[in-house]
């Protein structure tokens, strides 16, 4: 239970424009347990999604590389990987859910073609064990009459079909690790409680490990064991998820979960964090989120804080929290 | 016996939406007035070209010298040439032979092309550089200039017709199949292919190459029309099919130094070619407005 399935360490990932050189992840760190549920937490462009792009290797047709760091999946490094064999790892031991379930199916192949594609590549079945196959992940996904599906194209389906569909996909290799990057924000309130019933269910049932993108911190509560807060492509706190949601350490953690409406507290207005996310090209020189921070001090200006403990299996990037005292009276 | 009935619906649906596919393009076809004449224009063609040594009236290499230079008439619907050999026939018999050496030509210069197209886009980088420059090169000269060149390297004759009309047409399936691909390897579900640990091979001809068909279908009609005019362009100046042979560019050429005398002999093979690339360009035009989804309402 306590071995990890993936080690990410101190990954640098950088995309390139007119030669200038952006550095999109600094010093990611962070693991997954076996059968654990990892929530992955933060604003849009804070680099959730390019962390997960960087763990599948997916940055062909992008100038993104990976400059530092390891992913070591299963004792072994991915990034040292050849192209050959991250195609083995791809689809049969780590697999991924996209956020648009409108468009990550093919229109133009029929559902049982796509779905037997991935079957029959990784684990080698016939056509008709792969149809069968097929069908029996369809109903574990709890799709109704699953033969008939089998020979109809995506546009005959919703929103919710399609995104069980592309579940049922990413599962039938029996992956050890699924990447599943915001799942569910385009499907409406009624179909994502579904859809996420449906991924817990099937979670627990293979005991596979999960890597939840998410910006909803709902969907983290109903469904993570531990979560990671990323901003401006660091992490900046880790901590399971009971502990994050009683006494969140970072000021920003705070924020985020300060501005989800309460129950039975009656406001006009919600709480907010103000300001954005600094781009990438104009990152401020000390703490990346001073510029918003309620409770700066001087030195968040001057000097970046590092990742550091702060209890037991908590670590947060604050000066607030430094062992030595230096921001506290500053 | 419930299983039995759930499958026979589901065949009768599957069968009802296809044949609606169907039903729905034919509806739009028909709108498009000139298109659908000109695509029955077409048909009859084709049937010609099929039939035609069944279907002529005379032997078209047969002479008669009791009968040069005639003008139309009942025996002669299309009157006679120099030698006497009856002019329909010849355009019949001819038919084959421009349908046939367009049709192959533009066929393999879409195939290579195509193939060009695809890894370009895909692949990008220096395989894209060197087969877009490659393009512009070819794209550089003027395309019967090309095609006489490379007849004039290879030696008159209909099959290296075929090889130049085919070589001119594969820069522009070539630039035009980069520019589909571009854009549909964009896309969400050749992403998602990706993370499912498809190889390139599988993706390029599974999940892309779909999405270029209905431009290459269009272009590919189009491109017909502007190869007759070719391969006829190169008979008529004595690099494609032998003078005594009934092709219609052929028989322009032969029919020339009569112009002033019988000019029927120049007018019909004229005609036939006029007509069949004016078909070929108008169905073209007609795909491209149902089949374009820039211009679907």
């Amino acid at each position: 239970m306590s071995e990890n399935i993936i080690e990410v360490k101190h990954l640098q990932t950088q995309f390139t424009r007119d030669d200038r050189k952006t550095v999109v992840l600094d010093n990611v760190s962070f693991h997954i347990k076996k059968g654990e549920v990892l929530g992955l937490v933060g604003e849009s462009g804070c680099g959730k999604s390019v962390t997960s792009l960087s763990i599948m290797r997916l940055f062909k047709d992008t100038t993104g590389e990976i400059t530092q760091g390891e992913i070591v999946y299963n004792g072994t490094n991915l990034l040292s990987m050849s192209e050959n064999d991250m195609r083995q790892i791809r689809g049969k031991e780590i697999s991924m859910i996209f956020q648009e379930p409108m468009t990550s199916l093919n229109p133009v192949m029929k559902i049982g073609e796509q779905l037997a594609e991935a079957i029959r590549l990784h684990l080698g079945y016939s056509d008709k064990l792969a149809r069968e196959h097929a069908v029996s992940m369809l109903t574990k996904v709890g799709i109704p009459r699953p033969k008939e599906i089998l020979a109809e194209y995506p546009h005959q389906l919703s929103g919710g079909m399609r995104q069980r569909i592309m579940i049922a996909m990413a599962m039938s290799c029996r992956p050890n690790l699924l990447i599943a990057d915001e799942p569910t924000t385009a499907l409406d309130v009624t179909i994502q409680a579904q859809i996420l019933d449906v991924m817990k269910q099937l979670q627990a049932d293979e005991h596979m490990s999960m890597l939840l993108i998410t910006h909803d911190l709902g969907v983290v509560a109903e469904m993570c064991n531990r979560v990671v807060v990323m901003y401006a492509g660091r992490v900046v706190e880790e901590a399971s998820v009971y502990d994050l949601f009683d006494e969140p350490k970072h000021p920003y953690t705070k924020g985020l979960i300060g501005s989800v409406p309460k129950i039975g507290q009656k406001r006009d207005r919600l709480d907010s964090v103000p300001g954005n996310v600094p781009t990438p090209n104009n990152m401020p020189k000390g703490c990346k989120f001073a510029p918003r921070c309620k409770e700066a001090m001087s030195i968040c200006w001057e000097q970046e804080p590092a990742i550091a403990g702060v209890g037991e299996n908590r670590f947060c990037r604050c000066w607030l929290y430094d062992e030595e005292g230096r921001g506290a009276n500053a | 016996m419930e299983v039995v009935n759930e499958v026979g619906q589901a065949t009768v649906v599957t069968l009802d939406k296809q044949s609606s596919r169907a039903r729905e393009f034919w509806k739009k076809w028909k709108k498009q007035k000139t298109a659908f004449w000109a695509g029955f224009f077409i048909l009859f063609l084709v049937l010609v070209a099929i039939f035609g040594p069944v279907i002529a009236p005379y032997d078209p290499y047969e002479p008669n010298y009791d009968a040069t230079l005639q003008t139309p008439s009942l025996a002669h619907w299309a009157g006679t040439d120099e030698y006497g050999r009856d002019i329909l026939s010849r355009i019949i018999v001819g038919a084959g032979l421009s349908l046939g050496v367009s049709f192959t030509s533009v066929f393999v210069g879409a195939v290579i092309g195509t193939i060009l197209g695809l890894c370009s886009g895909y692949y990008g980088g220096w395989i894209d550089r060197l087969i877009m420059r490659g393009s512009d090169v070819m794209f550089a000269f003027p395309d019967l200039l090309l095609a006489i060149a490379i007849v004039a390297i290879l030696g008159p004759g209909l099959t290296n017709v075929v090889v130049a009309v085919a070589v001119f047409s594969i820069p522009s399936f070539a630039r035009l199949i980069r520019g589909n691909t571009l854009a549909a390897k964009e896309a969400v579900f050749v992403e998602a292919a990706r993370s499912m640990g498809a190889k390139s091979s599988r993706i390029i001809f599974r999940h892309i190459f779909p999405e270029t068909v209905s431009s290459m279908i269009v272009f590919f009609s189009l491109r017909i029309g502007t190869s007759i005019l070719a391969a006829s362009s190169l008979s008529f100046l004595g690099l494609g099919a032998k003078p005594e042979s009934p092709d219609w560019g052929a028989m322009l050429s032969m029919g020339r130094d009569y112009l002033a005398t019988s000019p029927h002999v120049v007018m019909i093979p004229g005609l036939a070619i006029f007509l069949s690339v004016l078909a070929f360009n108008l169905v073209g035009d007609g795909l491209r407005d149902i089949l374009d989804p820039k211009t679907k309402n």
